[in-house]
């Protein structure tokens, strides 16, 4: 058989999903809309961020929802030399593990230090940036940025 | 559910989110490779084509280059006939994100004579509920100006007028 002209197209698939949220992230979502960060009391005393329905370690229902601050300190990061489309950010910046104030797990967001991948460090101190149009969403927070960037 | 302890912040606020948006999406280049773009190919010349495997003799359509039972490559094509068989089929009678046809309609699993595989495809010109396996249906291709790569070149499949097909012509693909 002769050889084909090979053919090449696009696809895309799309799926519109929402889901409903439950108390504790719903609680944290709302928090975001008015601009604040909470987090959930475990167990052991512990402050987790995002908060959890139920305790990672004993499983039992945790109830007590806490604010918790927008600062913290990066506990891990990578650094994202190509952002892709869905990222928060359209330069460079990293995905790091950020232990707010007040809190006792770090949290998944990103840092934008203006593309400078220099200018993280394990250890720094970073700030929320909020989004100017807040709607109850993790983008509410649109990144993080290194404490006194601004 | 437990009782949930709120913030003072949060206690007073209007409406609490209780549902969020997460849409998923997949963004990607799609390689016909070469058995299916020789089918595609041929749908642009209003032929169907499959491929016969040399062991198990089964003919494929679309074909994919390799027998999925025998793994070998399947390189002899066989020129096929535009009708063939309802063998399974599903009634649509529920509106969904990025739907084009008008409700109700019917997709079908079409087992196109001298192969042994079947092509999912539209039943139209017959009302909904009279759709049936064993049915004998025929392709209705677009205008040749129109036609293209993709089995949109194929509008949908109509009943052909044939008595319906003995169920052990078509057993081993419902
Ligand atoms: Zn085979």
């Amino acid at each position: 058989m002769a050889e084909p002209e090979l053919l090449v197209a696009p696809n895309v698939i799309e799926y519109p999903f929402s889901r409903t949220t439950g108390p504790m992230i719903g609680a944290f979502m709302t928090a975001l809309r008015e601009g604040f960060i909470v987090g959930c009391t475990a167990a052991d005393g512990r402050v987790i961020v995002p908060p959890v329905e139920y305790d990672p370690d004993t499983a039992e229902a945790l109830t007590e929802v806490v604010e918790v601050g927008d600062a913290g300190v990066v506990a891990s990061w990578s650094w994202v030399r190509e952002p892709l489309d869905g990222h928060p950010l359209d330069r460079p910046f990293a995905f790091a593990l950020i232990t707010l104030d007040g809190a006792d797990v770090p949290m998944l967001h990103a840092v934008d230090t203006g593309g400078d991948v220099a200018a993280m460090a394990t250890g720094m101190r970073v700030r929320a940036r909020w989004a100017d149009e807040r709607e109850g969403s993790i983008l509410d927070i649109a990144c993080f940025e290194p404490e006194g960037a601004r | 559910m437990s009782d949930i302890v709120l913030p003072d912040r949060l206690r007073d606020v209007a409406e609490p989110v209780r549902r969020i948006r997460t849409p998923a999406r997949l963004d990607y280049v799609f390689m016909a490779g070469k058995a299916t773009s020789r089918f595609l190919n041929a749908v642009a010349e209003k032929r169907l084509v499959g491929q016969r495997c040399p062991v198990c003799r089964k003919v494929y359509v679309p074909p994919r280059g390799v027998c999925p039972t025998d793994g070998v490559p399947t390189e002899e094509e066989i020129e096929l006939p535009h009708v063939g068989t309802v063998t399974s089929f599903c009634v649509v009678n529920v509106q969904f994100y990025g739907q084009v046809m008008e409700l109700p309609y019917v997709s079908a699993l079409i087992l196109l004579d001298g192969t042994d595989i079947p092509l999912m495809h539209l039943i139209q010109e017959v009302p909904a509920d009279q759709v049936h396996m064993g049915m004998r249906v025929e392709a209705v291709w677009v205008p040749d100006e129109e036609l293209g790569p993709t089995l949109e070149s194929i509008k949908y499949f109509r009943p052909n007028g044939e008595p319906d097909a003995d169920y052990e012509t078509y057993k081993d693909n419902v």
